[in-house]
């Protein structure tokens, strides 16, 4: 028989050492005894939770864990007999021939008077944030005890859910474990300045309680502080009980003694993550619970693998601050030199610890600023010998940071232990993007802290073996996408079969589908349901609606500019109604409808056609919206009809399908409500006519857009458009919006400007007539479907039924209903069993 | 094995999948060329069925299905997903006769929800 492995704990090292073993042995009979209602979760993600929309943060699936072989007993262990080597739970007795605890830790909850109050909570599951969510509903001000690294999430969970927040901390300064004084200061600065309130060097006495509940703070100093929600986070302490109880040995202070292999003073026993106390410490972070799971993993499988200890570095994002903090930052090694940079000014400050002889980097601190924690950290880690350490606090005019010159032994992803070296053999031998890096090496796919690192390996790599990075499509094309608009325009393609015939190989994939459907549509303006163009189509183009999480669609009709009657509200308003959609206002100023099955897509459309609507190509990479401010119609400072002008532009360019979404904007006057500096085409009324702006972007990356040329009539500002845009959807690559594009344009603003302003190709006059074709052509795709009963038979769930899909369940939320999560159903909608081969 | 009609080969556009009830279970099946898959319309990774509304790809030899969703790769042959060889789709026999598209699924299976 197959030896049994029992695992306590499904925590996050629990689930990584299952993974590890399986990646190692089909071996062993594995059993995993879990308390929390589900499978493993993204613990270090926990406050994301309350993200809109709420992430998955689950780690491993059911299908996965049924794939794995590992049975799984929800339950908590509560006993271990190690005489007969069984753990028992409230209902079993398990067997076992090595027991693995993963049992983490509990939040410590300092004994004052009050504590057990309705009202105080502790931060470290899902179900503490769902019950901290519920009660901020009823309440009004929020205070953290604790400033820590946790106590400071919990305290930005407060405040993105409304409360007036605020943070006790017991040292003088937040962070006292991370951050020296000044760093503390700085964090303080900024936090105070989002309207947190800080308290340091407090020590809470009692928690006073009305009614019943939480009501107020009084400190030792005699102080107090109202509060109707109280969460503790005064640090961890490891779950050892089960081991106290068997005779384990634990540490002093808590923690079950593992040796190098995580082995505990029983020799059929181990224990890893947060549980376990090597050479007297405790690990809180999850990284050395990482790389206890892979030595046990290895251990278990004869490898060779031993635990060393790990390094608490820590680089974060709290709040929207930046802070990090690694090896020796505390300057304790004998003769270590600081040298400081503070600009609170900015919000910036940096302390590198040096060694004695200042050659090498010990640690540091740095707030309000880390893009060099990756550097600095492989720095230290690595005692690189350093010629001008003060050029990476501030950096020699030329050259920029000491970037490369990394060791191959540095470390770049201390979640997965993958040093630059491991990349780099990667690379050779055959990663050349991302993705394939990350399955390969496994780096980047915990946090994702090193994912831009990574790149710069990459690249870096890439240029020493003398390669380019590959403009190719992918692998069935060998061109880039501005070298295949050339090949189709020119010699006429209107195919992607014909294409892929004359000019690529294999069978075509979901990049290259989609990019040529784009091309083709962008010059031709065919419909793209036609039956040579649908199967190219991503999901949104195909059904001509935007795909959402449970597999429902979103409705987006156009609203030009933003202007609508009360008629047509009033319609949308009954379309919501009739078909029970969810409804939203835009970013984009128009209305959303969500929720809607496939089936009941072109019911839905017949009636906002009738009503007057078209399509307004949400779901395409084509013109989305004109945002338009209400201009001189209204508006005591307008000098021009911002809402005209956007409508005309709106219904000029509707429909255009480009490499990326386009989105415009007209402003009525400098004041600018209309944000036009933030899109792709941005025009600006002046007294004398229109401003028109180029390549802004809002998301990600945000980038003011550039005047192309100023007091434009509207002709010529229409003329100069139509250049633009059709300039733009030959030359970019695949999803790169005009920000980018602009970015990488050779020559830049000064060349673009040539190009349209002045006609310096001679090009003006075909990218003009292009623009003619394509507003000539112009149909709305949702009525060309309904007229054809060929398309719209595609548009059911089932092909052979008319029932829909029952994996869509709803809830109710706010008044409306929104699709449910996971965790709200009854049962998991598990519909196969796994791995079948009739 | 018991066979089920589900279409016709011309209501599934060559390069595309439609979604089949069988026996109450959700199959995705796909033509490519004159060629035809089945595997399970849900996708693991975001819990929903839309595995039919993907767009297929191949990858060297192997020909794959894209979910829609978030884009993970499933084989359309074995149901392995690409991206993480550990989950592997249930895919169920699938043949042409006389025009006409028949999905197969084992006697006795138990019928999912
Ligand atoms: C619905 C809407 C949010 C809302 O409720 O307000 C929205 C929803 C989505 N946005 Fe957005 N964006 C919406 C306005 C915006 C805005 C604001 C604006 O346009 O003024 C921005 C910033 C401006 C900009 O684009 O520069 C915005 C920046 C993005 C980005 C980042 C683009 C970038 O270049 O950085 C993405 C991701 C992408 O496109 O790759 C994105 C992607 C998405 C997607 C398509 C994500 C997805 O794949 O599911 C969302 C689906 C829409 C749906 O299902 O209907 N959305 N998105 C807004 C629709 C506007 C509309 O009427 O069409
Ligand atoms: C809000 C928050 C933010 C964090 N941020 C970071 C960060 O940015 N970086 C970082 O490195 N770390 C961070 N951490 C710490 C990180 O989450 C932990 O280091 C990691 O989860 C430890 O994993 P573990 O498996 O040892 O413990 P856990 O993830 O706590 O798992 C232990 C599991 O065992 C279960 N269990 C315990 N006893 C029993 C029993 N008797 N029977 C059955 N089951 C039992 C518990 O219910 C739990 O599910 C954060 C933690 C929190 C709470
Ligand atoms: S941009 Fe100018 S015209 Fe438009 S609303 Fe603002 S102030 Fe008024
Ligand atoms: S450092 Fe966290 S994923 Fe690499």
């Amino acid at each position: 028989m197959a030896k049994r492995i029992v695992v306590v704990g499904n925590g996050m090292v629990g689930h990584k050492f299952l993974e590890a073993l399986r990646a190692r042995t089909q071996d062993y009979d594995l059993t995993v005894i879990a308390e929390e209602p589900r499978l493993a979760y993204d613990r270090v993600r926990l406050s994301e939770f309350f993200n809109e929309p709420r992430p998955n943060l689950s780690l491993g699936t059911y299908e996965q864990y049924a794939g794995w072989g590992v049975r799984i007993v929800n339950a908590r262990a509560s006993a271990i007999d190690r005489e007969q080597r069984i753990v028992r739970t409230a209902h079993q007795e398990i067997p076992y021939d090595t027991l693995v605890l993963a049992t983490g830790s509990y939040p410590f909850v300092p004994p004052i008077e009050g504590r057990d109050l309705e009202g105080c909570f502790t931060y470290r599951t899902l179900e503490d944030l769902t019950r901290i969510e519920a009660w901020a509903q009823h309440s009004r001000k929020g205070v953290v005890i604790g400033g820590g690294l946790l106590g400071l999430e919990a305290a930005g969970a407060l405040l993105k859910l409304g409360l007036e927040t605020h943070v006790v901390e017991f040292a003088p300064r937040l962070m006292p474990v991370q951050l020296d004084e000044l760093g503390g200061r700085l964090l303080k600065q900024k936090l105070e300045a989002m309207g947190i309130g800080v308290h340091v060097s407090k020590s809470t006495q009692r928690i006073e309680a009305r009614g019943g509940r939480v009501a107020a703070l009084h400190f030792t100093d005699g102080s107090s502080l109202e509060a109707d929600l109280v969460v503790f986070s005064a640090g961890i302490r490891p779950r050892d009980e089960l081991a106290r109880q068997s005779g384990l040995e634990v540490g002093e202070r808590g923690g079950i003694v593992i040796d190098e292999h995580c082995r505990t003073s029983d020799p059929h026993i181990y224990a890893i993550g947060e549980c376990a106390l090597y050479r007297g410490r405790i690990y809180g972070l999850v990284a050395p619970g990482y790389e206890m799971a892979r030595v046990l993993a290895e251990h278990l499988t004869g490898g060779e693998r031993a635990f060393s200890g790990a390094d608490l570095s820590t680089k974060l994002k709290l709040l929207g601050v930046e802070v990090g903090s690694f090896g020796d930052a505390f300057a304790q090694t004998p003769g270590a030199r600081e040298m400081l940079y503070s600009d609170f000014g900015k919000g910036v400050y940096k302390k590198l610890v040096l060694s004695e002889d200042g050659r090498r980097l010990l640690g540091g601190i740095l707030v309000g600023d880390t893009a060099d924690y990756a550097n600095l950290h492989g720095l230290a880690t690595n005692a690189v010998e350093l010629d001008n350490p003060e050029h990476l606090l501030i950096p020699p005019a030329q050259g920029g940071p000491a970037r490369a010159g990394l060791p191959l032994t540095a470390r770049v992803c201390s979640c997965e232990n993958v040093t630059k070296g491991a990349l780099c053999q990667a690379i050779r031998s055959g990663c050349r993007d991302i993705a394939s890096l990350k399955k390969a090496t496994r780096a980047g796919t915990g946090c994702g802290g090193c994912v831009a690192m990574m790149g710069d390996v990459l690249k870096e790599e890439l240029l020493r073996l003398g390669e380019k990075v590959s403009e190719h499509l992918c692998e069935h094309f060998p061109y880039s996408r501005r070298e295949l608009f050339d090949i189709v325009r020119v010699r006429g393609y209107k195919t992607f079969d014909a294409l892929l015939r004359d000019y690529g190989r294999g069978y075509g994939c979901e990049v290259c589908k989609p990019a040529v459907a784009s091309i083709l549509a962008s010059l031709y303006n065919e419909y793209v349901l036609e039956d040579a163009h649908a199967p190219l189509q991503d999901t949104n183009d195909r059904f001509l609606a935007n795909m959402q999480r449970d597999g429902t669609y979103s409705v987006v009709p156009r609203i030009p500019g933003g202007e609508i009657t009360p008629e047509k509200l009033i319609a949308i308003g009954q379309v919501a109604k009739k078909y029970g959609l969810y409804t939203k206002i835009t970013g984009g100023q128009r209305i959303d409808l969500f929720g809607a099955r496939l089936e009941q897509l072109p019911h839905i459309w017949a009636d906002l056609i009738a009503a007057g609507f078209e399509s307004g190509h949400a779901y395409g990479k084509a013109l989305r919206t004109v945002k338009s401010c209400v201009g001189d119609t209204w508006c005591r400072y307008g000098v021009q009809d911002s809402v005209g002008l956007a409508i005309r532009l709106e219904n000029r360019y509707k429909g255009l399908r480009a490499p990326h979404k386009i989105k415009m904007a007209v402003s009525g006057c400098t004041r600018e409500c209309a944000e036009a500096q933030g899109k792709d085409v941005g025009v600006i009324a002046t007294e004398r006519g229109w401003n028109l702006y180029v390549c802004g972007n809002g998301g990600m990356k945000p980038r003011h857009a550039d005047l192309l040329a100023a007091d434009l009539d509207e002709e010529t500002l229409v003329r100069y458009i139509d250049r633009f845009l059709m300039f733009y959807i030959r030359t970019a690559d695949r999803l790169q919006r005009t920000s980018v594009w602009l970015e990488k344009l050779e020559g830049g603003l000064e060349y673009l400007r040539e190009v349209i302003v002045e006609d310096k190709l001679g090009l003006g006059a075909e990218l003009e007539a292009q623009m003619a074709h394509h507003i000539q052509t112009y149909r709305c795709e949702w009525k060309a479907t309904l007229e054809n009963p060929d398309k719209l038979k595609h548009f059911r769930h089932f092909v052979n039924s008319d029932a829909p899909d029952d994996n869509i369940v709803m809830v109710e939320q706010r008044g409306q209903h929104r699709p449910a999560y996971d965790f709200e159903r009854n049962t998991l909608p598990l519909p196969l069993a796994m791995g079948v081969e009739p | 094995m018991s066979w089920v009609r589900v279409c016709r080969l011309e209501d599934i556009l060559p390069g595309s999948g439609v979604c089949a009830l069988v026996e109450g279970k959700q199959v995705a099946v796909f033509r490519v060329g004159e060629r035809l898959f089945a595997l399970a319309n849900f996708d693991p990774f975001t819990r929903a069925n839309v595995l039919s509304r993907g767009l297929v790809g191949s990858k060297g030899e192997r020909l794959y299905v894209a979910s829609p969703l978030l884009k993970h790769r499933f084989d359309l042959e074995s149901g392995e997903c690409l991206d993480d060889p550990s989950i592997r789709l249930p895919v169920y026999a699938v043949k042409l006769e006389a025009g006409e598209v028949w999905v197969g699924v084992p006697v006795g299976e138990k019928v999912g929800t």
